[in-house]
């Protein structure tokens, strides 16, 4: 994998901030975009735009084509068995809340909902409205201080009231990568569905859904290089069948009079209005650029990345890793004796050093670590180890600053 | 690795007076009869803060807080501290004021040590800091029962 050559295709990489060199290792909150994306983007709607599905003239069929081919290229990506099996959302928290509204219609006072400490909130808040309505309970399994997920008692927690289990197949505050296999047997063998949030995964690794044999998986196109406000629920199609629209409005429907609306096939029954075709396109296009280099090789250098900053930071004894279990994904989460995270993204932001300080969207995690919150650094196959130097630079910088 | 960076000109947001403060915070302690008091948290960044006042004919007799927050945000509470002590409450009121709109688009003077907190108004994720203190006092003088939070973001900004 030649990263020299990759980061042309990034501009927005080649810039100073703050009068350094930008080292962006903010890729968990979202990734950057590549010339391929943006032309494609660009390009259609220099050339293709118009609303899909209804229109009887050329624009439209080329629109509509764009918007179905993007539909096969995700389907191809993640391995799904059919394009009734995907459904487009503006990312991953809408892709949970649609199985929150959905499938949630089934749940009644006294079923459960599993999920772990370690969820982001997008995957904490839908259940806890759902059981708001329902009267269904949340039940949390729990991690240990590592950040792993305790799985003997995770199982445990399957009950005969289970209905669904919610996991995240990457931390995006610790960069635990669970053990979603063991997790979704555990589950499909008590015949309870599961939701994997990949959104921290889909980017850093091959995602097969039907080797993860899961029911659900959610995921956003900006943490994958392509354009905010698009994302995509994966569904078996057996599990999605059964599910009611969440959301009216136009394409969803067959026929709709005021005796009765009928609706449309999956999956556009799920997507209601007019969608963001231009993302789609962007997306497909970004799933392009990331099959082109390779899954494998992307985790591979990724894998290195991870590693590489792990030993740099333990150079540094004030350093405090925040998730060291064993199979995580490329991201460190740490906390510097004596500075406050938020004191240290500053500073680091003032070194063209880009990092998240904060909770990550993720307050039980800290809650568990007995934290307000870490900074963290967060990789892509576009990153280089020069700029985990810098990273590691700044920080020494930051402690002499505090010392 | 490579040749260290050189420091950065963060001169204008971590003073030595505010890293002073920041480590070593004056009147961060709970007093035992406090009249009035008041909690405040930024959910952006985690800092949450408590200040308490004693008063006395109208004036700040006692000012002392507890919290858990940035260097900003410890050291603009312990700034805030030694400001308002002594002063009548109306007048605690209008420094506050007058130091959030010092930390805002345009600028202001601001009085004594706390001049020392202007330059956080180039950072503008950290101005929420600085004025978490001083929103939370004057709930506190207000007699406020709400928690003030520094999230209430108008659309316009």
């Amino acid at each position: 994998m030649n990263v020299t050559a990759i980061r042309r295709d990034f501009p927005i990489l080649a810039q100073q901030v703050n009068g350094h060199p930008l080292a962006y290792l903010d890729n968990a909150a979202s990734s950057q975009h590549p010339l391929q994306v943006l032309e494609a983007i660009q390009h259609y709607y220099t050339h293709d735009h118009a609303n899909i599905h209804r229109g009887v003239h050329t624009l439209s069929h080329r629109a509509t084509d764009l918007y179905e081919g993007a539909r096969e290229t995700v389907r191809a990506f993640i391995n799904a068995g059919s394009l009734r099996e995907i459904v487009f959302t503006r990312g991953t928290t809408e892709a949970i809340n649609l199985v929150a509204f959905s499938f949630g219609q089934r749940l009644a006072p006294g079923d459960e909902i599993l999920i772990t400490t370690m969820e982001h909130h997008s995957n904490i808040v839908p259940w806890q409205l759902l059981c708001e309505r329902s009267g269904a309970v949340l039940r949390v399994a729990p991690i240990n201080d590592a950040g792993e997920l305790l799985l003997d008692e995770f199982v445990q927690l399957l009950g005969p009231r289970t209905r669904l289990v919610s996991v995240a197949h990457v931390s995006n505050a610790l960069g635990t990568v669970n053990p979603v296999k063991a997790i979704v047997a555990a589950a499909r063998a008590r015949g309870i569905p599961v939701l994997l949030d990949g959104a921290q995964a889909i980017a850093h690794g091959a995602v097969d859904v039907r080797e993860l044999d899961c029911d659900f998986y959610a995921f956003s196109g900006h943490k994958m290089c392509g354009p905010t406000g698009t994302g995509v629920l994966y569904g078996r199609e057996a599990i999605l069948r059964d599910m009611p629209p969440w959301q009216g409005g136009g394409d969803m429907i067959r026929t709709v009079s005021f005796s009765g609306t009928t609706y449309n096939d999956l999956p556009y029954r799920l997507e209601a209005g007019t969608p963001h075709i231009a993302g789609a396109v962007g997306l497909a296009a970004a799933i392009r650029y990331l099959t082109a280099i390779g899954m494998a090789n992307i985790a591979a250098w990724e894998a290195e990345l991870l590693a590489y900053a792990t030993a740099a930071l333990a150079q540094i004894p004030e350093v405090k890793l925040i998730g060291t279990a064993r199979h995580k994904a490329g991201l460190v989460s740490f906390n510097v004796d004596g500075i406050h995270p938020h004191d240290l993204g500053t500073v680091l932001d003032q070194q063209g050093v880009a990092i998240r300080a904060g909770h990550h969207c993720a307050m039980p995690v800290m809650e568990r670590f007995g934290l307000a919150g870490t900074a963290r650094a967060s990789f892509a196959f576009y990153n280089t180890t020069g700029e985990i130097d810098q990273l590691v630079d700044a920080v020494r910088v930051a402690q002499r600053m505090f010392a | 690795m490579s040749a260290p960076a050189p420091a950065p000109d963060l001169q204008g947001l971590y003073r030595q007076i505010v890293l002073d403060h920041s480590r070593q915070p004056r009147n961060q302690r709970r007093p035992e009869h406090p009249d009035r008091e008041a909690e405040g948290h930024n959910p952006l960044c985690g800092d949450k803060i408590r200040v308490y006042a004693r008063l006395r004919d109208d004036s700040v007799e006692d000012v002392a807080f507890e919290a858990s927050g940035c260097a900003i945000c410890i050291a603009s509470a312990s700034l805030m501290t030694e400001a308002a002590v002594g002063r009548a409450v109306p007048m605690v009121r209008a420094l506050g004021q007058q130091f959030e709109a010092a930390l805002s688009p345009g600028g202001g003077h601001l009085p004594g040590d706390l001049a020392a907190l202007a330059g956080v108004g180039q950072y503008p994720s950290r101005i929420r800091c600085a004025t978490l203190p001083w929103k939370t006092l004057l709930a506190a003088l207000d007699a406020s029962p709400e928690t003030v939070t520094t999230e209430q973001m108008s659309p316009s900004r």
